[in-house]
């Protein structure tokens, strides 16, 4: 009976994403396409910009999950994406005329992005050992720890942002081979920046990592029972530091989507909160990458709903209102599953062998 | 043990040192091929940690390990597990949200093309299993099982790793006589196949049932070796504590008053939903001791779980000094009810493994006078209050605010028994209240729970140790798959007739219904 009703709920999740798919091909290739509302809710712009607020919040979820999963608490997942933006600006505008060997390889543009990349993932991987440092070595409470995080990259990027640098150019386009001639999935999904496809295919590797490989079994038990990890001879701590670093290098990578994808520049504060969200979208999603990725789409989709509701006109209430949606769609989210998800057990504790069970 | 061969393990002069303790001081011992190794001591006498170093987790202050005559050098249990080294903790050391397979191949994984080959593990699991009769499933969720099962991975674990050398720290304090029984078996298969065994346990039958060796432990150094061929259990309880201990419990005729609890018609349901209890009705009087006998998994846990709280009941009623507690919380059956609550499971109903030894003295009175101050805490008052118990039942630490995780499992249980005992009291729930405590320490608990029973106390007793049942109540109900199968007066039962009604047999001279032997009488 139980297998039953868990494939019945299946085929009514396939049932529904197909009849979503359909009501999204219809709507921009056929005359519905004047009825605002379905506009507003399926239009080609609509669905683009969730793609692009979607990119950053699953990253950063992947950076919690990777913490956290084995055993750091990880609030300061903002202050990884602000380094990491700034950390790509500097490497980009440093590198913006290049006459590097690698820029006969792809050309300076690209060289110079990937150069970026390549910097913000270090800058991020300095600041996962920072935060693991902190609360592994010196024992910090990890909430302080993250605290510490957020609010040394917002001061220092400020400090020593030049505010006359211009990074030349950004990552362009790329598409798909037959994917994307999909009618209109195919421009939403299959005609996208790197960023953007290494982040989707980042939430099924780590997906498949986390549940199905060596590294994710030691990483959960590193979270759940540290002790039992310990006694059949896992390093926890060192488990621990090598993923707050690699979380610390995905929350980076959301930082460096922001300036050399998304926006082609480095803002005072640019991550405007998104960290924050990004921890929502992965308690959301219940420490799952697939699932970080559904609950980081669905808050994407409201932001996009709150720039087409503002662009249409559509609604008559104060701006301001429409303005929220997107964070009160993320605390009913949120306040809505306690008690439904579970966070690894051990998350928070401070992990010593001889320091008893 | 005649022509003396090589020791397959020597730990030679071994002292280890925690802050505020010496936990082992110049401790030699060695191991020798095929045997069984006993190693016997009171709470906090050093066994669990000698056996830790011995298995590379913990490192010692000073000395060495040798295994097979070899100086070896262990960072981690790692190390341990390459040479042949397999421990079973005394605290499960098992992740509760993963499956038994993945909670056996953690550290030693087997992997195929990048991932987990958890199929062929899992058949490796069902073959040991049915190798040594432990019969677990390797899909099954390590929080879905009983104790008794979660023991069994435990061993399945080691000997996944294929280990040589066999630390069994206290295995048996969670398992029944018949699991008891299945384990030594494996134990005699194992010690045939040449491996030898380390076996820590405070139950001395046990030790002159199986071991071929005995050492003994006190206060961290070695106190002796004995023969299990020639000792008597009197003789090793005092080698351990360093006097005599009366091994049976001296009470008098019980006086029951009052009915303090009564319980009618209670029905409830286990974790997977199935059917626990049905129909249960029975009462426990002041000044009586009721002893709750059965195989384990045949409601017991559960019953305990609907009368302290812990467990929504489905049907049935349970009245308690005369007011209603049917499926009322925790809380109010605690204060309002002055019940108590001594739980199976010390670290997951018992303590807060993480809080210090004076804050997990007053988890049950923390919001009452003198503890509480308003909305403040009186800490004078609660480490006072700590130091007090810590004294009177003799509980090993350091002193009050030592982290209470760092205590001998021993240590952990006496403080939990002596944060329930302290308090005024009409009703006392005790499950298993002497798992894991050392026969010094029984006695006394015994005699603190005969003390409360004289005092007026009404005492619901649950343990599956028939010896311990036997010994304190005044009148024994059986349970048998969820139902009371039997209500036998003290006097007359006998371990036969026990032990045939917990095996769901009826015994005819039995009066079918519960209440038909009344107490007292
Ligand atoms: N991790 C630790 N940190 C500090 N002290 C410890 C630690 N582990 C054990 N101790 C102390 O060392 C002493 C010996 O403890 P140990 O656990 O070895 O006793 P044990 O013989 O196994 O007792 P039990 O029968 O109660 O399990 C105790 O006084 C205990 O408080
Ligand atoms: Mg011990």
């Amino acid at each position: 009976m139980n297998a039953r009703s868990i494939n019945l709920k299946g085929l009514a999740k396939l049932a529904l994403l197909l009849l979503v798919l359909t009501l999204i091909i219809l709507v921009n290739s056929t005359e519905l396409r004047q009825v605002t509302w379905l506009r507003i809710l399926f239009g080609v712009s609509a669905l683009n910009f969730t793609v692009r607020a979607t990119v950053p919040l699953v990253l950063g979820a992947l950076s919690g999950i990777l913490c956290e999963r084995t055993g750091i608490i990880n609030i300061g997942i903002e202050g990884m994406m602000l380094a990491g933006a700034f950390a790509a600006f500097t490497a980009k505008v440093a590198t913006n005329s290049w006459p590097l060997l690698a820029s006969l390889l792809f050309g300076v543009l690209l060289a110079s992005l990937l150069f970026g990349v390549a910097v913000a993932l270090l800058v991020g991987a300095l600041m996962g050992l920072l935060h693991g440092l902190m609360s592994i070595r010196y024992r910090m409470d990890q909430i302080i720890s993250g605290t510490v995080l957020i609010i040394l990259a917002a001061g220092i990027t400020a400090y020593l942002f030049d505010r006359n640098a211009i990074a030349e150019g950004k990552f362009s386009q790329i598409s798909i081979p037959l994917l994307s001639d999909i009618p209109v999935i195919g421009d939403i999904l299959f005609t996208n920046a790197p960023i953007t496809f290494a982040a989707l295919i980042l939430v099924f590797v780590l997906q498949v990592a986390l549940f199905r490989s060596r590294w994710g079994l030691r990483t959960r038990a590193c979270g759940e029972h540290p002790r039992a990890a310990d006694t059949v001879g896992i390093k926890v701590n060192r488990y621990r530091y090598v993923n707050t670093m690699l979380g610390g290098m995905v929350a980076a990578l959301a930082g460096a989507y922001l300036v050399l994808e998304a926006v082609g520049q480095f803002q005072e504060g640019m991550t405007a909160g998104r960290g924050f969200i990004s921890l929502a979208a992965m308690i959301f999603g219940n420490w799952n990458p697939v699932g970080a990725l559904g609950a980081a789409a669905l808050f994407g989709y409201t932001q996009a709903l709150q720039n087409e509701l503002l662009l249409a006109g559509f609604v008559n209430i104060p701006r301001q209102f429409v303005a929220m949606l997107p964070y009160v769609v993320t605390i009913i989210a949120v306040a809505g599953l306690v008690g439904k998800v579970r966070a690894p057990a051990a998350e928070g504790k401070v992990y010593q062998t001889e320091g008893g069970e | 043990m005649s022509d003396q061969p090589v020791p397959v393990l020597e730990a030679r002069n071994i002292t280890k040192q925690f802050p505020g303790v010496i936990a082992n001081q110049n401790i030699n011992l060695k191991l020798y091929p095929g045997e069984i190794l006993a190693l016997l001591g009171e709470n906090g006498a050093g066994k669990s940690t000698l056996m830790n170093i011995i298995y590379g987790l913990y490192h010692p202050t000073e000395g060495e390990i040798l295994v097979n005559g070899q100086v070896v050098r262990m960072n981690t249990p790692r190390d341990a597990i390459a040479l042949g080294i397999g421990m079973v903790h005394q605290h499960f050391q098992l992740v509760p949200v993963m499956t038994v397979a993945e909670n056996i191949m953690l550290g030693s994984e087997t992997v195929r093309n990048g991932l987990l080959d958890v199929r062929k593990v899992a058949e490796q699991v069902t073959e040991l299993s049915q190798r040594y009769q432990l019969d677990v499933d390797p899909y099954a969720i390590i929080e879905d099982l009983p104790v008794g099962m979660r023991q069994r991975v435990e061993i399945i674990k080691t000997l996944y790793r294929n280990a040589n050398i066999l630390i069994l720290d206290e295995p048996t304090a969670v398992l029944t006589p018949q699991e008891i029984e299945g384990l030594f078996q494996v134990m005699e298969l194992l010690r045939g196949q040449g491996k030898s065994i380390i076996f820590i346990t405070h139950k001395l039958k046990e030790v002159l049932r199986i071991a071929d060796r005995i050492n003994v432990l006190r206060g961290g150094r070695v106190a002796g070796e004995a023969n299990p061929k020639t000792s008597t259990q009197a003789q090793l309880a005092s080698m351990m504590v360093g006097r005599e201990v009366i091994l049976t419990v001296e009470k008098e005729e019980a006086r029951p008053a009052e009915r303090v609890l009564e319980v009618k018609g209670l029905s409830a349901r286990n974790d997977l939903g199935g059917p626990a209890l049905h129909d249960v009705s029975f009462e426990v009087c002041a000044g009586e001791i009721v002893g709750v006998a059965g195989v384990q998994g045949n409601g017991q846990t559960e019953l305990v779980e609907v009368l302290t709280g812990l467990r929504k009941a489905d049907h049935g009623q349970i009245t308690l000094n005369g007011s209603d507690m049917t499926n009322a919380g925790p809380r109010r059956i605690t204060q309002e009810g002055l019940s108590c609550h001594i739980p199976e499971d010390r670290h997951a109903h018992g303590m807060v493994v993480s809080y210090s030894v004076a804050d997990n003295l007053v988890l049950n009175t923390y919001n009452q006078k003198p503890f509480a101050r308003g909305i403040n805490i009186n800490q004078p008052a609660i480490i006072e209050h700590a130091k007090e118990l810590i004294k009177r039942f003799d509980v090993r630490t350091p002193g009050p605010n030592t982290h209470a995780g760092s205590l001998s499992g021993g240590n952990q249980q006496k403080m939990v028994v002596a944060r329930e005992l302290s308090r005024p009291l009409k009703l006392l729930i005790a499950a298993q209240p002497t798992r894991g405590i050392d026969v010094g320490s029984i006695e006394f608990i015994h005699n603190q729970i005969v003390r409360k029973r004289d005092d007026g106390v009404a005492v619901l007793l649950v343990s599956s140790e028939l010896d311990e049942i036997m010994a304190l109540s005044d009148r024994i109900v059986v349970m048998y798959k969820g139902e009371i199968i039997g209500t036998v007066p003290a006097a007359e039962a006998t371990r036969e007739s026990i032990g045939l009604l917990m095996a769901g047999v009826h015994a005819d001279a039995q009066p079918p219904a519960p209440d038909a032997s009344a107490p007292g009488s």
